[in-house]
């Protein structure tokens, strides 16, 4: 596994909306098939961070970003590439479950469909619902609504439908926000079976999840003009026992945020 | 009313003053009350008076011809010797010309209806859409004569054996005019789809077209319905085109290049016309306005329904 070699690097990337800088020289490396957690308090900028890594910031009017965003050595935000094609290869699970007003089944055939793939479909449906264990709780309502299921499973099915499409990334915004401990810890479990395969990097204002489940963290401020700031980064256990910054132990210890 | 009102001035000592006024106030919020009322009643009653008078009306031309004649009859010349009452005509008309304004304004209004929800920058669409609404504002009778005076020679010279009243261009120019209709419901009820689901199709590497088409359209779809039923029926119901440009010849074809004469049209025809009151052809346009509203009503409703299904969903 080339677990010790960087998936994603970024370089001094800045972000603005407009005239709101949001995010101010963020440079990091994310490690492949790891689970990387980016903390820190509320409007910190960890969320647009995540959207800089598969460019979905392109999506709001007047954001800007400068510096660079390496995948596989290759800057995703050059001329010549195109964002559906990142898109295609970062996969991203949000806040709040989305699953389409659709069936179960089209749900996750949807990524595979619109990228051309048509063949097997069946197996690829199925085998992205058993690798985000849904399959044995979806097996017999596959063509039913997926507004039907629970919160937990939708979030589940949404993991699945960015799986259909193999990705090498997985970008997950605060997944577990709007679910309850039991279907979070669910969740939990499954990155940790993911991170084998896929490289994770996960939005989380819960420190306990962060530790529980990231092998790398970040953590974020910002500072007086609101831009986010990178304060650190490091594997998590060194992060969360031995923070290098007096910023990063007054966080996580609780004193402010 | 008014003497049960008292005056100010009428109370002598300054106690009694305060509660006097407040039960002034009490009597204007009341009569108010009962004259806000009286307003929405208005509109009701004159529906109900309408209803009654169509079907009392209809009742008695029907007594003279039979239901069975009516409806399946296909001749329709209520003015001639030999008499005939089939409506099949004019409904033939009244379908033919809005299924061609229908086909001019679903391609048209949908495709607006994306760009103004999907493509369209927020200060395009702020300027776009009010402006593509004046369109509905535009009075029926113009559209009437520029179906007359303008499309039917244009199209007379990709068809030289077109008539003059003819169905195509009544069609053509109704759809012109629904086109509003279509794109500012259908924009509706597609920026009503949450931002999420677009994100989750992003996410996944759709372009804006797939996104507008397999996922906000979907997802939008029974307030789409609704738009075009809604068109639909203000085709069947709309009278001042067909009437100026259609031609008054009931005639059962489904060539549009022929003149044909609506349900609406008819009515105004015989409204206008010489036709002696109590006549059965005086009766007729009763019968053929209550078929007219009954479908229209019809169409409504179920408009109606599909647009409080995808509020509901939401």
């Amino acid at each position: 596994m080339e677990s010790n070699t960087t998936c994603l690097e970024v370089k001094q990337l800045e972000l603005w909306y407009g005239n709101f800088q949001a995010l101010r020289d963020i440079s990091m490396a994310v490690p492949h098939n790891r689970i990387t957690a980016i903390i820190g308090p509320s409007g910190c900028g960890k969320s647009s961070l995540l959207r800089c890594f598969n460019r979905m910031n392109d999506l709001i009017p007047g954001a800007r970003v400068k510096g660079e965003v390496l995948f596989d050595g290759r800057n995703i935000y050059a001329a010549d590439v195109d964002p559906t094609e990142v898109r295609y290869r970062i996969g991203m699970v949000f806040q709040k479950p989305n699953p389409f007003p659709k069936s179960v089944f089209e749900n996750v055939a949807f990524g595979p469909r619109v990228n051309g793939i048509t063949d097997n479909l069946a197996e690829v449906v199925e085998h992205a619902l058993h690798r985000a264990a849904l399959w044995d709780e979806v097996k017999d309502r596959l063509h039913k609504s997926a507004m039907e299921l629970s919160g937990g499973q939708q979030q589940r099915l949404c993991i699945a439908r960015a799986l259909a499409l193999e990705p090498e990334v997985i970008l997950m915004d605060e997944p577990c926000s709007a679910l309850d401990p039991v279907a979070t810890l669910k969740i939990e479990d499954l990155m940790r079976n993911l991170a084998e395969e896929y490289t994770i990097i996960i939005v989380t204002h819960n420190m306990q999840q962060a530790a529980r489940v990231s092998d790398m963290a970040a953590f974020m401020m910002m500072e007086e003009d609101r831009a986010g700031v990178l304060v650190e980064h490091g594997p998590t256990s060194q992060l969360f026992t031995n923070p290098k910054d007096k910023r990063t132990e007054d966080y996580i210890t609780g004193r402010f945020g | 009313m008014t003497s049960r009102y008292q005056s100010p001035s009428v109370a002598s000592d300054g106690q009694a003053l305060p509660s006097l006024r407040r039960r002034q106030n009490r009597l204007r919020e009341a009569a108010i009350h009962r004259l806000l009322v009286a307003c929405a009643l208005v509109s009701i009653f004159t529906t109900v008076g309408i209803v009654v008078m169509l079907v009392v009306q209809a009742a008695g031309f029907f007594k003279e011809v039979s239901i069975l004649e009516f409806f399946t009859g296909t001749r329709w010349t209520p003015l001639f010797d030999p008499q005939h009452f089939g409506v099949l005509p004019l409904l033939g008309g009244t379908f033919l010309t809005a299924a061609i304004a229908i086909l001019v304004a679903l391609p048209i209004g949908l495709a607006s209806a994306i760009y103004l929800s999907e493509y369209a920058k927020d200060r395009v669409r702020r300027v776009l859409k009010p402006l593509l609404e004046i369109l509905a504002g535009v009075p029926t009778v113009v559209y009437g004569y520029f179906a007359l005076t303008f499309v039917t020679p244009l199209l007379q010279n990709i068809f030289p054996n077109m008539i003059v009243f003819n169905a195509l261009s009544a069609g053509l120019v109704m759809g012109m005019m629904i086109i509003p209709m279509v794109s500012s419901l259908s924009e509706d009820a597609m920026v009503a789809v949450p931002r999420s689901l677009r994100n989750a199709a992003y996410g996944l590497g759709a372009t804006r077209f797939e996104v507008a088409t397999r996922v906000v359209m979907p997802a939008a779809v029974s307030g789409i319905v609704a738009a075009c039923i809604l068109a639909l029926s203000r085709a069947v119901g709309e009278t001042m085109i067909v009437a100026i440009a259609a031609g008054s010849t009931p005639k059962l074809t489904l060539n549009p290049l022929e003149s044909i004469q609506t349900m609406t049209a008819y009515i105004v025809q015989i409204s206008l016309g010489e036709t002696p009151h109590g006549t059965v052809e005086y009766y007729t346009i009763f019968a053929v306005g209550l078929l007219l509203f009954i479908m229209t009503l019809l169409m409504n409703l179920i408009g109606q329904w599909f647009v409080r299904r995808y509020r509901q969903r939401y």
